[in-house]
């Protein structure tokens, strides 16, 4: 049939207008994540694989010899732990912090409205804010917790100060801070779940304990993945407080990934070791993104 | 309250009411074992709530509920012995059909040997064989309403409340399923109590009927009683398609009203089909047609008559007399009822003047 191989003139510039109008579509879009998103990763990847240039002595390409610098740094070690510890306890325990005070602010309690908003009020507050106030509470000797605690006789503790604390002080601002933000996406799904299922739970004679476990939470599950990835990325980007609080220290006690590459490109003026690091952060939250939906998507049941 | 030995569900003096308004009020109750009972009323009647307190997902303010002669007042719902299937089927959408129907057994701890039996039959009788790895969203609405009806039924419990269970089906599938429900009910010899507020599904099923108004009993009784001595003018308008007609005792000159009624105090009530057309002067009262319906087997005349009042006869086969057109009409001894007026309280049919019983 030599009409349907011939070119159709007609049809062939329908699709070249088909074609330009979903690039024009996709150019904002295109556009904005090429030059904020797409352009600076090729930077730092590009930036991370030449040497510290100075202005007698240019930058040089010298291959993964950053990345081995890193390793060899026993600080890298160190953060990297701090930073392990950091997500494998504000995480888990903001969560269940999170649906647990959302079960509770979606029971029939007095004072409802007011329970909610009062957990929502840290996450309203910059968390350069909230970490002046937890700087005040922590205070030695004046702060909130000594003066309750010297009240049984307690002695003063400087709770951000000894490497021993530190870390953990930081964790439970960053607690305090996500958990309130967290409950308002389980007090959300909580209210699409229609209150039948409690009541046929209730009548097959499931207690409270097993309708959580057996229906609640895997109900939950589309919610607790989104959660789950959002803490993982906050563990890793928010680091805001740690500038009021401590600044990584007490030897460096309380130093996370972001604030170490922030203190190298921008204190030490290191650039390439720090496009090195910031690499690796991204290519451990790529891993993390391809098991969320190659892994959890598929386990989760999503209504 | 007339409860007998054979009782198996009391409601006694039951009251409950919300801030909002509805729930019921000193409300008694007995539904026989074994029966299908079926709470009837329009929305807001306080059916629903009667059942939610027998189930115990309610508790009265005031009263006693008593399942099997047992006081269950306090009882948590899952200590009362009996299943629910809800409106909405209420199944666990992240279950398969098979999970979602030994959810009870499995909470119980019933050992896997007997789960697995009992699953197998309470697939089998609700025809949901093949069906048990599906998630309910993959399965049709009717589909879906067996699985409520099978997690009902699997755990053998003596009692089985309905909570408008047909109201999500569409017309065709409702009239097959309700069918299919009674069956079962008969074939387990359990006791159901229905919530509907359709009166079709109440006289095709119940055993007994409860009809309800405004948190009380209106009228109760086999199907039949209620259909042809309704208590009360409400019972006789929520019965029946069409619902028998009320007309003021004053847009029927001629006709006698009870002894010792005065015609203004007083609404008659007939049944469309106790209405005979015939030609003008031939029957009782003179009507215009103001139109007809043809349904098939039978045809709707709706008639006015002089004063404006409106009534409808039914009419077996096809007729179609042109709107507009004089006929008259005529009814068969005691087929009216007759009202009180200001109580809505039907008049005993002894007090008429010519003393026949209707």
């Amino acid at each position: 049939m030599p009409d349907a191989l011939a070119p159709d003139p007609i049809a062939r510039q329908q699709r070249r207008l088909q074609a330009l109008y979903g690039w024009m579509l996709l150019s904002p879009a295109l556009i904005l994540l090429t030059v904020f998103a797409f352009l600076p990763a090729f930077a730092t990847v590009w930036g991370s694989l030449y040497s510290r240039g100075t202005a007698r002595r240019p930058a040089v390409f010298n291959g993964l010899e950053n990345y081995a610098d890193l390793a060899a740094d026993p600080t890298f070690w160190t953060v990297l732990g701090n930073n392990f510890v950091y997500a494998a306890v504000t995480i888990p325990v903001s969560i269940a912090l999170a649906l647990a005070m959302a079960l509770w602010a979606d029971s029939r309690i007095p004072l409802r409205g007011f329970v909610r908003s009062a957990y929502f009020t840290p996450t309203v507050l910059p968390m350069v804010a909230a970490a002046n106030l937890w700087l005040f509470f922590y205070t030695p000797g004046l702060g909130v917790i000594d003066s309750f605690t010297s009240l049984f006789g307690l002695p003063a503790v400087n709770w951000l100060g000894q490497p021993q604390t530190a870390l953990g002080a930081v964790m439970v601002v960053t607690v305090w801070k996500e958990a309130g933000f967290f409950m308002i996406f389980y007090l959300a799904a909580l209210q699409t779940i229609p209150p039948d299922l409690k009541e046929a739970a209730l009548v097959e004679g499931a207690s409270r304990l097993t309708y959580l476990r057996r229906v609640l939470l895997p109900l939950l599950m589309p919610t607790t993945a989104f959660i789950f990835i959002n803490a993982l990325i906050n563990s890793v980007k928010l680091i805001d407080h740690l500038f009021i609080l401590t600044k990584g220290g007490p030897n460096n006690a309380t130093k996370l990934v972001l604030y170490w590459i922030w203190e190298m490109a921008f204190s030490y003026f290191d650039r390439p070791h720090a496009a090195a690091m910031t690499v690796l952060v991204l290519l451990v939250l790529g891993a993390v993104a391809v098991f969320q939906f190659a892994v959890l998507d598929k386990r989760i049941h999503y209504r | 309250m007339d409860g007998t030995a054979s009782d198996f569900v009391r409601l006694d003096r039951v009251t409950r009411t919300f801030p909002g308004g509805g729930g019921v009020e000193d409300l008694s109750i007995s539904v026989p074992r074994g029966s299908f009972t079926v709470l009837l009323g329009p929305s807001g009647c306080g059916k629903s709530t009667t059942l939610r307190l027998i189930a115990g997902l309610e508790t009265p303010d005031r009263g006693r509920v008593e399942i099997g002669g047992r006081d269950v007042t306090g009882l948590a719902p899952s200590a009362r012995g009996l299943s629910v299937v809800f409106q909405s089927y209420a199944l666990f959408p992240h279950l398969s059909v098979a999970e979602n129907i030994v959810f009870g057994l499995k909470v119980r701890r019933v050992g896997r040997a007997v789960r697995e039996r009992k699953l197998e039959e309470a697939l089998a009788l609700t025809g949901l064989e093949g069906l048990g790895d599906r998630k309910p969203a993959q399965l049709s609405g009717g589909q879906r309403q067996r699985v409520a009806l099978a997690r009902a039924i699997v755990a053998d419990h003596p009692l089985c409340l309905m909570d408008e269970p047909l109201s999500n089906l569409d017309a065709k599938l409702r009239h097959s399923v309700r069918q299919e429900i009674r069956a079962l009910q008969r074939r387990l010899g359990m006791t159901v109590v229905y919530v509907t507020h359709d009166q079709t599904e109440a006289m095709g099923m119940a055993d007994q009927v409860i009809l309800m108004r405004q948190g009380r009993v209106e009228q109760r009784g086999a199907p039949a009683e209620l259909y042809q001595q309704p208590a009360t003018a409400f019972a006789a308008g929520f019965i029946g398609s069409p619902p028998m007609t009320l007309i003021p005792a004053a847009a029927l000159p001629g006709v006698p009203v009870p002894a010792e009624r005065a015609r203004e105090g007083v609404l008659a009530g007939i049944r469309a089909e106790e209405l005979s057309l015939l030609a003008p002067g031939a029957g009782s009262l003179p009507a215009t047609v103001a139109a007809s319906e043809f349904l098939g087997a039978e045809t709707f005349v709706y008639l006015r008559l002089e004063g404006g009042a409106e009534l409808i006869a039914r009419v077996p086969g096809r007729v179609e007399p042109a709107a507009g057109s004089a006929v008259s009409v005529a009814w068969g001894e005691g087929a009216i009822h007759w009202f009180d007026r200001e109580s809505g309280r039907r008049i005993p049919s002894a007090q008429r003047p010519d003393g026949a019983v209707g």
